[in-house]
């Protein structure tokens, strides 16, 4: 597959285009769980459930990076670095 | 044929009648796609096995955070690489339904409305803008700190009395920033088609130690992509208190709320 070509080109003035893979995880979060035509399937998981989801992943990441580094972690917490 | 564990039907896009997914595409169980046709509208589906993709597997695995990861990341690549080539209405991550023929009737009843979000987001693309505290300056740490002037001045007091003024001076470039975001906000939203905000990412998430001020998506023309990414340009050099980070082109995931269509938020 030729993945990851950018919707636009890449012209003056345009951000490069990020490849698919070094999409940030929480951008993603917020489109396809938030965002999206939300038509009730058949199988249907509640809107408030997905938010749940998404609201508990995005604190899931946030505790993971500042457990990687403790200087931002720190920051977060309001303390002098 | 009845070999064949039953499936059910992951819907991706929603695009024009006709239209077909290219082959080698394939979704989140690593399924090929096929198009479900309704009246002038076709969804472009995966035929998912229920031993995962059922309501109980699938709320098990939304738990997992590498499941979903994986199946987050194989739901865009889809749309996205649909989108390249095609006005798509993305569709909600995790619509699932028993088999195409009850797809394709919610095609058929809710033609209209589907038609025309499809025609609103045609030719055009959304773009992120994040507006996040920029940096701070060194704040001066000997701001009116001259001891002739009061001579009772301690150290240890007048040490305070800087920490606190610095405080302050945090304070107020902090609330002025989130005050410019909003500008920044209402300056692209007129850029724009629609405009909306997603909830703030926490700085933990973001990779950022700068907190977050803005988190804006915009659903802006095609054609006047270049003019867009000029008024971000334009308006970081009107905002240095700002730092603006823009991702995209992303397919029109903010802009497809069917219920809510044309309606932007306060």
């Amino acid at each position: 597959m030729t993945a990851d070509a950018p919707l636009v080109p890449a012209g003056p003035g345009l951000p490069p285009a990020v490849s698919e893979r070094n999409l940030a995880l929480v951008d993603l979060l917020d489109r396809l769980l938030a965002g999206g035509v939300v038509i009730a399937g058949e199988i249907t998981l509640s809107i408030a459930d997905i938010d749940l989801v998404r609201i508990s992943l995005r604190a899931m990441i946030a505790s993971v990076r500042a457990a990687l580094d403790p200087v931002e972690g720190a920051r977060e917490n309001g303390e002098p670095v | 044929m009845s070999a064949h564990p039953p499936t059910n039907t992951w819907l991706y896009v929603i695009t024009e009648a006709g239209r077909s997914a290219p082959p080698g595409l394939t979704g989140v169980a690593g399924e090929p796609l096929h198009a479900v046709s309704g009246p002038g509208l076709t969804a472009l589906a995966g035929a998912v096995p229920r031993s995962d993709f059922d309501e109980g597997p699938v709320r098990t695995h939304l738990e997992d955070a590498v499941w979903l990861e994986h199946a987050v990341r194989a739901h865009h690549h889809v749309v996205s690489s649909l989108a390249r080539t095609a006005p798509v209405l993305p569709l909600r991550f995790a619509v699932l339904y028993r088999d195409d023929q009850r797809a394709a009737a919610m095609l058929m009843e809710r033609r209209d409305e589907l038609t025309a979000a499809l025609r609103r987001i045609a030719g055009r693309v959304e773009w992120g803008v994040k507006a996040y505290l920029g940096p701070a300056d060194p704040p001066p740490d000997v701001d009116g700190g001259d001891p002739r002037q009061d001579p009772s001045t301690r150290p240890g007091t007048a040490y305070l009395l800087r920490r606190q003024a610095r405080h302050r001076r945090q304070e107020q470039a902090h609330q002025q920033a989130a005050n410019d975001a909003l500008r920044v906000h209402t300056a692209l939203a007129r850029s724009a088609a629609s405009a909306v905000c997603h909830p703030l990412q926490q700085s933990g998430a973001t990779g950022s130690a700068e907190p977050m001020l803005l988190n804006g998506a915009y659903l802006v023309e095609q054609t006047l992509t270049a003019a867009f990414h000029e008024a971000v340009v334009a308006l970081s050099t009107r905002f240095p208190g700002l730092r603006l980070e823009t991702t995209g082109p992303w397919p029109p995931y903010s802009f497809t709320a069917v219920s809510d269509f044309g309606g932007d938020p306060p």
